[in-house]
C-alpha cells in the first residue's frame, strides 16, 4: 500500500451526541420509508403521523438538552469540522423543528377534505380513468410524512453546516423532497405539477450557481471550510476577485431559496400551485433554513470583507422589500398575495442580517420565528375557505366572510394586522427588532426603505380585511370548513404565538440574544 | 506573472470579432438575394440531421435508470472504501454499513412498491 496515501487518511472524530437531533430526524425518516414499504395501507396514516411527530418532538427535546448543557456557550465543531454545534445553529434547528411540528399538523389534516390535501398517486395522468378511480376511492397519501422529515433533517443539517460541501449536500437533501411535495396537490393537480417543475428547474439552476461558487472559493482559499475562507480573506496575498465571484454565486444560490428579488420569480407560482400545507412548510421552515445558511456564511466566512459586499446585498434587500410590497398590492389571489408578502419579509430579515453585529443575528433569528408562526396560521386558514372545487383562493371569493365565519375572519384579521406590523402583534416586535439592529449597524437607508415598504405592504393586508367585513358575500360564496383537531391546533398555536411574542417578545428575544454567537 | 505576452492574443480576438461582425453585416447588404430550396439544406456536410426523436419509450425504463444510478453511486463509494479498508478500520466498516443500510431501505421500498416488477 502506498505510504503517502496511508498518511493522508485521518479519521474524523464524530460527536454523535452533538449531532443527535439531525440523526434522529433522518433516522426516523428512514423508519417512515420502511413503514411505507411494509405496513398495510390502513395502518400507514396513524403510524406515519406518530413517527413524524415523535421524531420532531424527540429532536426538539435533544436540541433543548444540548442548549441547556452549554453547547450554546461552549460551541464545538464535529465530524472533521464539517458541522458546527453553536448557539445560532441550535436555535435555528429548534426553530425549524417547532415550525415543522405545526406544519406537520397541517399536513396531517384529513377531515377538511376526505383523504387529505394530497393525491396518493400523483403520476397518474390527471383526468384519465385511473384518476377517476383514484378520485372515487380517495386513498390517503402518506409518503409526504417521510418526505417532510427528510426535508426538515436537511434543513437542520444546512443551518449547522460549517463547510461549503456539507452545506451543498444539505441544500439538496432539503430541496429534493420539497420539489416532490409541491407536486402532490389533490385538487388543481396540473397547476401543482407545473409549480413543482418550475421549482425543480430553477432550483437546480440555483444549485449550479452555488456549486460554481464553491469551486471559486476553493480556488481562492484552498479549502471549503468557512474558517479557512475567513482566514484567507485577511491573509492570503491573492486577488480578491475570485473570492467575490465565489461569494456572489453562493449568494445567488442562497437568496434563491430565501426568495429575495431578483431571484424570487419562482415564489408566487410555486406557493400558489403547491398544496397549501406544503406552502406553509416552505414559507416558514425553508425561510428559516435559507437565512440560517446566509447568516452563517456572512458572519463566519465573510465577516471581515463585509465593507466590500454589504452595499450589493443592501441593494438586493431594498429591491426585495420594495418590489415584494409593490407586487403584493396588485395580487388578486390570497396565496399569491402571501407569496409576495413572504418575498418582502425576506427583505426585512436581510435588513437585520446586514446589521453585521451581534443583535443583527439575534433579531434575524427572532424575526424568522415570529414570521414563521404567523405565516403557518395564515396558510392554515386558507385551507379552510372552500367551495366544490377545493380551496377558494381568489380574493373576490373572500368577500363577506366576516359575516359568514366571524371566528375565522377575526383570526385572519389578527394575522393580517401582524403582517402589517401593528403593535401588540409579533409582526411589530419582529420588525422593530430587525430595524433597530440595522440602525445600530449603520444601515439607515435600508431601514427607511423598510419602513416605507411596510407601510405600502399594509395596504394589501388591510384590503383583505375590508373585503371580509365591508362587502356583501356573493350568492355562491365559498363555505368555511370546520377545521379538524390538527388544523385547529396548528391555527391556535400560530395565533397564540403571534400574540404572545407581540406582547411579551423578551421571552424569545432573550433566548435569541444568548444564542447569537457563531463558532468560527 | 505579467500579462504582456497575452496582449497580441487579445488583439487577435478583437480583430477576429470585428472581421466576423463586418462580414455578417456587409454580406446581406451588398449580396444578391435569390432563394431556393437547396440553400436551406446542410452544405456538403453528410447526411441530413434527423430532427425526429427516436419515438416514445415505456416509462418503466425511467425507473430502471434511476435504480441504476442509485447502485452506481453506491459502487462509487464502495470501491475506494474497499481499497483502503485496512486503514479505515472499524470506523470505516461501521460507517459503510450504515450507508449500505440506508441504500437498502430505499431498495426495500422500491421492491415492496412494485418498482422491480416489469408489468
Amino acid at each position: 500500500m502506498n505510504p503517502v496515501l496511508a498518511a493522508d487518511i485521518t479519521l474524523p472524530h464524530i460527536n454523535y451526541g452533538a449531532i443527535a437531533p439531525i440523526l434522529i430526524l433522518l433516522g426516523m425518516a428512514c423508519v417512515g420509508v420502511l413503514a411505507e414499504a411494509f405496513l398495510p395501507r390502513t395502518l400507514r396514516y396513524p403510524v406515519q403521523v406518530l413517527v413524524s411527530l415523535v421524531a420532531q418532538v424527540a429532536g426538539l427535546a435533544t436540541i433543548i438538552g444540548l442548549a441547556l448543557s452549554n453547547y450554546a456557550k461552549k460551541p464545538t465543531l464535529t465530524a472533521g469540522d464539517a458541522l458546527a454545534v453553536d448557539g445560532p445553529g441550535l436555535f435555528l434547528q429548534g426553530a425549524v423543528l417547532v415550525l415543522g411540528i405545526v406544519a406537520t399538523l397541517l399536513i396531517a389534516e384529513r377531515s377538511v377534505e376526505r383523504g387529505g390535501a394530497f393525491v396518493a398517486q400523483a403520476a397518474v395522468t390527471a383526468g384519465s380513468e385511473a384518476d377517476a378511480e383514484q378520485a372515487r376511492r380517495q386513498p390517503s397519501q402518506t409518503e409526504i410524512f417521510p418526505l417532510s422529515l427528510f426535508a426538515l433533517g436537511g434543513m437542520m443539517l444546512f443551518v449547522s453546516a460549517n463547510d461549503l460541501l456539507t452545506m451543498f449536500v444539505a441544500l439538496e437533501v432539503f430541496s429534493l423532497p420539497l420539489y416532490l411535495m409541491c407536486a402532490l396537490a389533490r385538487r388543481r393537480r396540473l397547476l401543482s405539477q407545473e409549480a413543482a417543475v418550475k421549482y425543480f428547474l430553477l432550483g437546480a439552476f440555483s444549485s449550479a450557481f452555488f456549486v460554481y461558487g464553491i469551486a471559486m472559493l476553493y480556488g481562492f482559499a484552498g479549502s471549503v471550510k468557512f474558517h479557512d475562507i475567513a482566514v484567507a480573506a485577511i491573509s492570503s496575498g491573492k486577488s480578491d476577485l475570485l473570492m467575490f465571484i465565489g461569494l456572489a454565486m453562493l449568494a445567488i444560490g442562497l437568496l434563491f431559496k430565501a426568495a429575495a428579488v431578483p431571484f424570487h420569480v419562482w415564489t408566487p407560482d410555486v406557493y400558489q400551485g403547491a398544496p397549501t400545507p406544503v406552502t406553509a412548510l416552505m414559507a416558514s421552515c425553508t425561510k428559516v433554513a435559507a437565512f440560517g445558511g446566509i447568516l452563517r456564511i456572512f458572519y463566519v466566512a465573510f465577516l471581515d470583507s463585509r465593507w466590500d459586499w454589504r452595499p450589493v446585498i443592501g441593494v438586493i434587500a431594498v429591491l426585495t422589500m420594495v418590489i415584494g410590497a409593490i407586487l403584493a398590492v396588485t395580487q388578486t389571489d390570497i396565496k399569491r398575495l402571501l407569496a409576495y408578502s413572504s418575498i418582502a419579509n425576506a427583505g426585512y430579515v436581510l435588513t437585520g442580517v446586514l446589521a453585521m453585529q451581534k443583535d443583527g443575528i439575534s433579531s434575524s433569528l427572532f424575526y424568522l420565528v415570529t414570521y414563521g408562526f404567523t405565516v403557518l396560521a395564515a396558510f392554515g386558514l386558507v385551507t379552510l375557505v372552500r367551495d366544490q372545487d377545493g380551496e377558494a383562493t381568489h380574493l373576490s371569493r373572500w368577500a363577506g366572510l366576516g359575516r359568514k365565519a366571524p371566528v375565522l375572519a377575526g383570526v385572519f384579521t389578527f394575522l393580517m394586522l401582524s403582517f402589517a406590523g401593528i403593535p401588540l402583534t409579533s409582526g411589530f416586535t419582529g420588525k422593530f427588532a430587525v430595524f433597530s439592529a440595522a440602525l445600530g449597524g449603520g444601515q439607515t437607508t435600508l431601514v427607511i426603505f423598510g419602513v416605507l415598504s411596510s407601510v405600502l405592504l399594509a395596504f394589501p393586508y388591510l384590503r383583505v380585511v375590508v373585503l371580509m367585513y365591508l362587502q356583501e358575500p356573493a350568492a355562491d360564496a365559498p363555505t368555511v370548513a370546520v377545521p379538524g383537531a390538527l388544523t385547529s391546533a396548528a391555527l391556535a398555536i400560530g395565533a397564540i404565538v403571534t400574540l404572545l411574542l407581540g406582547v411579551w417578545p423578551s421571552v424569545l428575544l432573550d433566548v435569541a440574544n444568548s444564542a447569537a454567537q457563531f463558532v468560527g | 506573472m505579467s500579462i504582456a505576452p497575452y496582449v497580441p492574443i487579445a488583439g487577435l480576438l478583437v480583430l477576429g470579432a470585428l472581421f466576423a461582425l463586418f462580414s455578417c453585416t456587409i454580406a446581406p447588404l451588398v449580396g444578391p438575394k435569390r432563394f431556393n430550396k437547396a440553400k436551406l439544406e446542410a452544405y456538403e456536410c453528410g447526411i441530413e440531421p434527423a430532427p425526429v426523436p427516436a419515438g416514445r419509450f415505456p416509462i418503466r425504463f425511467y425507473l430502471t435508470a434511476m435504480l441504476f444510478i442509485v447502485f452506481d453511486i453506491e459502487i462509487i463509494f464502495l470501491y475506494p472504501w474497499a481499497v483502503s479498508f485496512d486503514m479505515l478500520g472499524t470506523f470505516g466498516f461501521v460507517e459503510m454499513l450504515l450507508f449500505i443500510v440506508t441504500v437498502f431501505i430505499a431498495y426495500a421500498y422500491v421492491w415492496r412498491r412494485g418498482g422491480l416488477d416489469w408489468d
